[in-house]
């Protein structure tokens, strides 16, 4: 094959494997603001929390499977504790209000996480080589990591599963039908609170997956809760209230902003891709202002 | 009975309209100027001054500003630490390169160019509403960032992207001691906020406060939201960019990108939150909070320096940090303008509610 033409692709699939991961965390976002509403700031802080308490445990000399269950075990009891102690209180306040509450727990999370724990930067290994394909690279002459491609089969997965239990089943209906107005799932019998508690739980766990595919990528580090930052113009770019739209977003930012990097970088100084992406979300929305699968926004008077 | 404004009749339009048509609210704010021209400057000490008051000054510029922004015209923006940037920087380059300009002319003109790039910022809020906008104004956050960390020009050239910024003169007079920059900063804030309280209650007030409220309703009633958005989003970004400038010249006495990174956003969001949304005292209100919070703690963790370790002292600082704002807005999600209006309304009675 063509160098270049290999070199382009090389770039492309693998900013669309890297975007899968960002659709990973916007993941998170969407499941919370789906069935509430709520803009969770404190999504990156949640990755964070959950991807330290798991590599904590799992250093003390835990089986992997079971240092797993007990860290989705603690981001659901954090998901219980969220939704008594700040959600419950804050019922029909203002979104905006919410909003803040959730910046605050983003701080108490950060501080939480990294006062039981500690700050030291904690390599993870979760079993999956981090090694070019080699089938792919002698076939076609293109590299790509190994471990790219199985966290988006993990991530393509995780979207199946989540799609199937938000369609199907009570809990899944119930889900949607919150999503759609609480006041009224309310007023037909379907326990909110248990529900918010449910959808929390499953950003959680999200969380947990994207903790543990990025902290073998980074490190698990404080850092890690930043990604939230990029998975944010994924979120616009797909809606806030779309799952398929949280994964088409993330190839597309993914594969731009590398393809910026790459070839537009070296032009206007490096660093880029710390504000491409929300660039090209923007011009995205200037044409649908909600987002490519969102809900369209319709205004009563 | 001292707050009771019975037997205080407004016999005219213009005493109808005054701003504070209170007798106690007058004398009240008398008191609070000349406390702070006067008596801070006799009691306080250098410290407490150049490290608590002047920064509790400046912040309360930025909040007025966001406030006008989100709290008045109710577009959520977290991009409030890049009007500031904008500000600080153009302030720098004026100062340096033109260096006949008089100070305070610079800082309003670095508030102006920082307007103008609020104007571009806010040019996509016709069509991107709420949180999409939040987001998207995320972008300015970032690419100011970068530019400023990327491009040396800005800083004249230095290599490390960080400069001290050039001495201030007012006709003639060297603004050196921390007193002259206190007086300098308060003079901004009590112009600003005059003209802050003045603006909000003016024809273009009401129409901000008409867009935040619905805009489509707006519009109906021939409200032209481009006009009205836009124009929040210039003022809102002046007062950011002035602050900025003030922050730089004032404070910090450098030109830093670092200093004002996104959780500088989010730092005056929480200010309007906590003091309260759309109210010109909760600026002030916020912004004391957010600045004495931090003060406290620490000196709260000093107590127990030696005992904790300094890494989790700090993590607990955080973690009481963020449990405090959450506190604050199940209590009071209104602010503690809110709070401080029923306490007026409940004095208004005392001591004889009924």
């Amino acid at each position: 094959m063509h160098v270049e033409l290999a070199f382009f692709i090389e770039v492309l699939v693998a900013g669309l494997l890297s975007g899968v991961m960002y659709s990973l965390v916007a993941l998170g976002f969407v499941l919370i603001f789906k069935a509430s509403g709520v803009f969770n700031f404190a999504q990156g802080a949640m990755v964070l929390f959950a991807a330290l308490t798991f590599v904590r445990i799992l250093e003390m000399g835990v089986n992997f499977w079971l240092a797993v269950a007990i860290a989705l075990a603690v981001m659901i009891v954090l998901a219980i504790i969220i939704e008594r102690v700040m959600l419950r209180p804050l019922v029909a306040q203002p979104v905006i209000i919410l909003f803040m509450a959730t910046i605050g727990l983003n701080y108490f999370l950060e501080g939480l996480a990294q006062g039981i724990w500690d700050s030291q930067v904690h390599g993870l290994d979760i079993g999956i080589p981090d090694v070019p394909w080699m089938w792919l690279l002698e076939s076609t002459n293109i590299l790509i990591s190994l471990f790219d491609v199985w966290s988006a089969v993990i991530c393509g997965v995780l979207v199946l599963f989540l799609a199937f239990f938000f369609q199907k089943g009570r809990i899944g209906r119930a889900l949607r039908a919150v999503a759609d107005d609480n006041q009224a799932a309310m007023s037909v019998g379907i326990p909110l609170q248990l529900i918010w508690a449910i959808v929390w739980a499953t950003a959680g766990m999200v969380a947990l997956v994207a903790g543990m595919i990025w902290g073998q990528r980074l490190g698990v580090q404080f850092s890690i809760s930043l990604i939230a930052l990029k998975a944010l113009p994924v979120l616009i770019l797909g809606g806030f209230n779309s799952i398929a739209g949280a994964i088409i977003g993330g190839l597309i930012i993914g594969a731009s902003e590398k393809v910026a990097e790459v070839y537009l970088g070296p032009i206007i100084g490096g660093g880029i891709e710390s504000w491409v992406a929300y660039f090209i979300a923007m011009l995205f929305l200037i044409a649908r202002p909600q987002g490519l699968f969102g809900e369209k926004i319709i205004e009563r008077v | 009975m001292l707050y009771r404004e019975t037997g205080q009749f407004k016999t005219s339009y213009k005493k109808d309209m005054a701003i504070f048509p209170i007798r106690q609210d007058r004398w009240a704010l008398v008191a609070i100027l000349i406390f702070v021209v006067v008596v801070v400057p006799l009691l306080a000490t250098e410290h407490v001054i150049a490290g608590y008051l002047i920064p509790l000054l400046i912040w309360s510029i930025a909040a007025i500003g966001l406030n006008i922004l989100t709290g008045y015209t109710g577009q959520l923006s977290l991009g409030h630490g890049a009007f500031m940037a904008v500000g600080a920087y153009a302030a720098y380059n004026l100062a340096s390169r033109i260096p006949e300009l008089p100070i305070i002319l610079v800082f309003l003109l670095a508030g102006l160019i920082a307007a103008i790039f609020g104007v571009l910022v806010g040019s996509p809020s016709l069509r991107i509403k709420g949180f999409y906008l939040a987001v998207a104004t995320l972008a300015a956050q970032f690419f100011v960032e970068w530019a400023f960390a990327t491009f040396p020009w800005f800083v004249g050239g230095a290599a490390s992207m960080v400069i001290d910024t050039p001495k201030m003169t007012i006709f003639g007079y060297h603004i050196t001691s921390t007193l002259d920059n206190y007086y300098l900063i308060l003079g901004f804030v009590v112009a600003g906020t005059l003209f802050a309280k003045n603006l909000v209650r003016s024809q273009i007030g009401r129409a901000w406060m008409a867009i935040r409220d619905m805009d489509v309703a707006a519009e109906v009633i021939g409200i032209q939201p481009l006009y009205t958005k836009l124009s929040a989003f210039a003022v809102s970004s002046f007062y950011g960019g002035v602050a900025g400038a003030l922050y730089a010249f004032c404070y910090v006495k450098s030109v830093d990108f670092t200093a004002f990174d996104l959780f500088v956003s989010l730092k005056v969001l929480f200010m309007i939150i906590i003091g309260g949304m759309g109210s010109i005292l909760g600026c002030f209100l916020g912004a004391t909070f957010i600045v004495a919070l931090p003060i406290i703690l620490n000196e709260i963790a000093h107590l127990f320096a030696g005992r904790i370790p300094s890494a989790l002292l700090s993590n607990i600082e955080h973690m009481i940090f963020g449990g405090l704002i959450i506190f604050f807005l199940i209590v009071e999600p209104h602010g503690l303008a809110r709070l401080w209006m029923t306490t007026k309304e409940k004095l208004r009675l005392w001591p004889f509610p009924h």
